[in-house]
Order: C-alpha cells, then sequence, then structure tokens
C-alpha cells in the first residue's frame, strides 16, 4: 500500500512539474508575442498605386462576387465625355448603348451633368472586381477608378486567398483604423 | 517690340504650362457651374474593434461553460447544446474566422517576421483554449471549436480503428503542425488557413475542391468519428501536450470505477485506456530489451528526420512564391515571351531586375533549408517517442479516458451507472 502511493506521489510530482513548465512555456510565448501586441485589428487593403489591374482578385476572393469592387475617387475625374474607364477603346457612339460600354456587367452609371461633363457611379450591387474599367481609366484618363476592398463585403480571412496570387503584392494587412486606400491624389503620397 | 513681348509670353507660357503639368492630371476636374455636389466614395467600415473583443469574451465564456459542464455538471446534453451554439456563432454567424487552429501561424509569424504584428484578439484565441486544456482537459475541442462540433453532430455509427492505425494516423498532425509552422515563419503560406475543410461549409461557398475536401470530411466523420481533430489538426497536437499534465481532467465514473465495462464502446474516439494486463506484459518478458532497443533508434529517427528535412527543403522552398518566381525565370527564360503569365509579366512591367529577386529567394531557400532540417528532426523525434510508447508500461487498474487524445465530450459519462 505504501508503495502503491509513493508510486502515485512520484507520478503526480512529475505531472505537476511538467504542468508547471508548460504554462511557463505559455506564459513565455504570450509574453514575447505581447511585445509585437497591436491592440488595433487588421484589415486587408489594395495600394492602388501598385495595382497591376491583372484581374485576379474578381476570380480569387473567397466571396463570390469579389469582396474587390471598383471605387471612384471623384476628387481624381475629369468628368470626361470620352471615359476610359467606362467606354470600349472601339466604341462607336459617346452614349450609354451596351455595346459601348468597358463594364461586363454595367456596373458603372453614367450621368449627365453639364456640357461636357459627365459623372460616372459605381453600382457595387454589380461591380465583381475584375479591373477593365480601372485598367482603361488609368490607361487614358485620370486614373480616379480603382480597386479596394470593401469591408461591409470581406470576411477578412486570415490568409486573404488574394493577396496571396496577386502579382504585384498590392494587397496587404493594415490597422482597421486605416481600412481604406482611396486615391486623393494622382500621385502616391511618399513622393511629395 | 510687340513680336518679342509675343515671344516672351509663349516662352513664359510654355515654361509655367510644363512645370504646372508634371503636378497636374491629364483632365483636370471640371469646374462646374449647374451646382453640381460631388458625391463621396462610399467606404462602409470594417467589423468594429468592440465586437472582435466580444469574440473573445464569447470564446471565454464558452470555455469555462465547457468545462463546467464536462468536469462539475457532467452533462453530455449541455455539451451538445454548447456545441451546437459554438457551430452557429463562429461557425455560421462568423464564418469561421477567426479561430484558434489557425492563429497558430499568426504567433508564429510575429515571431520570425519582425514587421508583422499580431492583433490582441488572435493572440488571445491562440493563448486562452491552451491555457484552459492545462487546467481542465480538452473542453475546448468538446465545445469551443467549430470544427469539432461540425464533426461532433454528424457522427453516426463510429468504427473502432485498430490501434495501430490510431498511431499511426496520429502523426500525421505532427507533419502537418511541422509543416505550417515552417511555411508561417517563412511568410510564405497559411496552410492551415488555406486548406481549413469545414471553412467552405461555414460560408456556403467554397472552391470546388475544398468543397469536395469538406463534405468528404464530413461523410468520413459519419463512421470515422472526428477524422480532422484526430488525424489533422494542428492545434490539437499542442492541445494534447496540455491536456495529458491537465490540473483537473473529465473522469468517466464520479466516484470509484466498478470495473462494469459499460463505458468501453462509449467513445467514438477510441480514447479510453482499458486496464492493463499486468500478468501478460510480464510474460511476454520483451519489454526492457524492446524499450533499450526504441531508446537507442530515437537519435537515429532524429538523424533520418533531418536528413529527410535537408533533402526536400528545395521543393518545399517552391511553395514560396518569389523562390517560385527566381527559380521559372531561371530554369525557363523564354517564359519572359509568354504574355499569358501574369506573375512574370507583372514582374517585367515592374521594372525590377533579376538580381533583388534572386537574393531574396535565395534568403528564404536559407530559412527553409535551417527550417526544414528542424521540423525534420522534430518529426524523427516524434515517431521515435511514439515508438517508444507503445512499449512503455503504465499501471491502470480503472477504466480510463487517454488524456491526451480525450475531446472531453462527456459521452461516456452517460454510460457509467455509478452514482456519485
Amino acid at each position: 500500500m505504501e508503495k502503491e502511493s509513493k508510486s502515485k506521489n512520484r507520478r503526480e510530482f512529475i505531472q505537476s512539474g511538467v504542468r508547471l513548465s508548460l504554462a511557463m512555456a505559455l506564459g513565455s510565448v504570450s509574453g514575447l508575442a505581447l511585445s509585437k501586441v497591436v491592440k488595433d485589428d487588421y484589415v486587408w487593403q489594395i495600394d492602388p498605386f501598385e495595382c497591376t489591374q491583372c484581374g485576379r482578385c474578381a476570380t480569387d476572393c473567397v466571396m463570390s462576387p469579389s469582396a474587390v469592387k471598383c471605387v471612384h475617387a471623384y476628387d481624381l475625374c475629369g468628368y470626361c465625355d470620352l471615359c476610359g474607364g467606362y467606354l470600349k477603346p472601339d466604341s462607336n457612339a459617346l452614349s450609354t448603348a451596351a455595346e459601348n460600354q468597358l463594364c461586363p456587367t454595367a456596373a458603372i452609371e453614367r450621368k449627365f451633368i453639364e456640357e461636357p461633363y459627365f459623372e460616372y457611379i459605381i453600382n457595387e450591387d454589380l461591380c465583381i472586381g475584375c479591373a477593365k474599367c480601372v485598367k482603361g481609366c488609368t490607361a487614358f484618363g485620370n486614373g480616379s477608378l480603382h480597386l479596394q476592398i470593401i469591408h461591409s463585403i470581406c470576411d477578412n480571412c486570415n490568409d486573404c486567398s488574394i493577396a496571396r496570387v496577386c502579382p504585384s503584392n498590392a494587397i496587404k494587412r493594415v490597422p482597421a483604423s486605416e481600412a481604406y486606400f482611396i486615391k486623393g491624389d494622382f500621385t502616391k503620397k511618399s513622393e511629395s | 517690340m510687340k513680336k518679342l513681348k509675343y515671344i516672351f509670353w509663349t516662352v513664359a507660357f510654355v515654361v509655367l504650362y510644363v512645370a504646372a503639368s508634371a503636378q497636374q492630371q491629364r483632365f483636370p476636374k471640371p469646374e462646374f457651374e449647374s451646382g453640381y455636389e460631388q458625391p463621396t466614395t462610399i467606404t462602409p467600415e470594417p467589423r468594429a474593434l468592440s465586437l472582435e473583443y466580444f469574440d473573445v469574451l464569447v470564446l471565454l465564456v464558452v470555455l469555462s461553460l465547457a468545462s463546467w459542464l464536462v468536469l462539475k455538471k457532467r452533462s453530455r446534453q449541455g455539451v451538445l447544446w454548447l456545441s451546437v451554439f459554438t457551430l452557429i456563432y463562429f461557425g455560421f454567424y462568423r464564418d469561421g474566422c477567426i479561430c484558434s487552429i489557425g492563429a497558430i501561424q499568426n504567433v508564429t509569424l510575429s515571431f520570425f517576421d519582425p514587421a508583422y504584428a499580431i492583433s490582441l484578439t488572435a493572440l488571445l484565441f491562440f493563448l486562452l483554449p491552451l491555457a484552459f486544456t492545462l487546467f481542465f482537459g480538452r473542453t475546448f475541442c468538446a465545445g469551443a471549436c467549430p470544427l469539432g462540433a461540425i464533426q461532433d453532430l454528424i457522427i453516426i455509427k463510429p468504427i473502432s480503428l485498430p490501434k495501430w492505425l490510431n498511431k499511426t494516423l496520429g502523426l500525421i498532425p505532427y507533419i502537418y503542425l511541422s509543416l505550417a509552422v515552417l511555411f508561417a515563419a517563412t511568410g510564405t503560406d497559411f496552410i492551415i488557413c488555406r486548406y481549413d475543410p469545414f471553412v467552405g461549409i461555414f460560408r456556403m461557398e467554397a472552391k470546388f475542391h475544398m468543397a469536395v475536401l469538406g463534405v468528404s470530411f464530413l461523410l468520413m466523420g459519419m463512421f470515422v468519428a472526428r477524422p480532422y481533430c484526430r488525424f489533422f489538426c494542428p492545434y490539437g497536437v499542442l492541445l494534447s501536450w496540455m491536456s495529458r499534465f491537465s490540473k483537473w481532467h473529465l473522469s468517466i465514473t464520479p466516484s470509484a470505477c466498478i470495473q462494469c465495462k459499460l463505458c468501453t464502446n462509449s467513445c467514438p474516439f477510441d480514447a479510453i485506456d482499458y486496464p492493463t494486463n499486468e500478468k501478460e506484459v510480464v510474460k511476454s518478458g520483451l519489454g526492457p530489451k524492446r524499450f533499450l532497443v526504441y531508446a537507442v533508434l530515437i537519435p537515429v529517427w532524429v538523424a533520418a528526420g533531418v536528413f529527410v528535412g535537408e533533402r526536400t527543403h528545395t521543393w518545399l522552398s517552391k511553395a514560396n512564391p518569389d523562390v517560385y518566381l527566381a527559380e521559372l525565370l531561371i530554369s525557363n527564360p523564354e517564359i519572359k515571351n509568354d504574355p499569358d503569365n501574369i506573375d512574370v509579366q507583372t514582374f517585367l512591367a515592374s521594372g525590377k531586375t533579376m538580381e533583388p529577386l534572386v537574393e531574396e529567394a535565395k534568403i528564404i531557400r536559407g530559412k527553409f533549408y535551417i527550417g526544414s532540417m528542424i521540423a525534420g528532426g522534430f518529426l524523427g523525434l516524434v515517431i521515435g517517442m511514439t515508438l517508444l510508447n507503445t512499449i512503455v508500461f503504465r499501471k491502470r487498474q480503472d477504466y480510463l479516458p487517454h488524456k491526451g487524445n480525450c475531446f472531453s465530450c462527456a459521452r461516456c459519462v452517460d454510460y457509467c451507472p455509478v452514482e456519485k
């Protein structure tokens, strides 16, 4: 009987010893990680100046349609009649006719304001994030149309599946307090 | 004189125009006369930070409740309803993200990448279940893990697997964990998140192959209970370490075991250890000799693991996009003329040269060289220890849950006829 209790004691001693060291390991891991911890949450963001409009945002997001949408930085827009983001390069008229539109889902609405200016509004419900208009606007216009991750749709995956395939590494994790990078200027701010 | 003035103005205009155009957009913003008001760009706010902390609170409450239900209340019913809640909240409502299993990678990356900051939520999701397990056993698996919950709720007719198969398949989580840490530490990929079989089911949409994987896991789970938890979950490895030395743990019987054997078939996970047959062990007489052989073999296993790691590091490092691109461009230079290869075309258009890319790839490969050898050595140690464990004799008189493998689901509790 005594022998049994002795072996039991020994087992308990080893158990609690290992438990203590595991607890200490956990503590040191948390201590190390705490030095890098940030109170803010992180979200994914596209750097519109890095984006090359490859079209993967439309196909690789876990959401369908993609959580990436075209946004319009109105400050930059020239309100052109001949809009490189709205009209196909070979369009036969400057009109809203479907065959002239670059957008495959007709998500851009064109509205006349005053001669010769037109306003372009993105219908987020229709936009699939294919970046065709972004390409057109960047090539022929001011680049006021650009892609951005819309956070009311984004699941904020731990591992963003479009960030993984982005060829120009334009998608980065940023603090949630600075969730949106909307082009306010046509040059990157850091250059000035 | 007039002509001179004209030239002067032209020159001035050109100089000013060039200077201005460097700072101005192609088509300047018009000045509207019709009183047009510019709309603002729509930017819906991300999920509020307070809600993220609320998730941590929910996790804390669910963990405490699960531990209380398992250890004090001893109620399978309660654990069942708690796992239904977990499935709905962390699974379907939170879309399976954030989860403790994936948080391993965030913690790892925060150690190895100085630029990477980890959010407090992710750290707490990693630490809380481990801390709870160190005290109460794997109650996290029982009630607080959505991946565990979805598998636990579809168990129909669990079959018992032979011991050797359980042990062998039980090595997979170690491999998965080492690879996940290796890929996270080198900043390559988060494979736990990428190959999470159930996240597609929680979100009700997934890529085809992930949907197939998820559904096949569920189908298999009807007969082989909790296949992901037992044979894949990398977080389960850490939880199992904690649980083996937990302060308290679920017990099948509330007082003394009467050896009625009613509980033996109750565990769908083969996690109940039977009393040891002392006579049989002594009779075989193989114990000490085999123990020595297996103990001596451990360094051999470790060496073999390091060797395999060293051999495979080149192959593993190809998972890194930078290494892959550099290799592709070196081994296959004509790919530069392929207009359909977006990665190569983007790299060429960016104006970057080969040297920094190759340099970067070499650094990453160096990390893989060391990391793969460590991972291989670790796996060798695990294999050696598992073998050694099969012959270590532990005296047991009662039917006891295996502390490492038991998910604390409390099924066995209902089978025990002993009153408190």
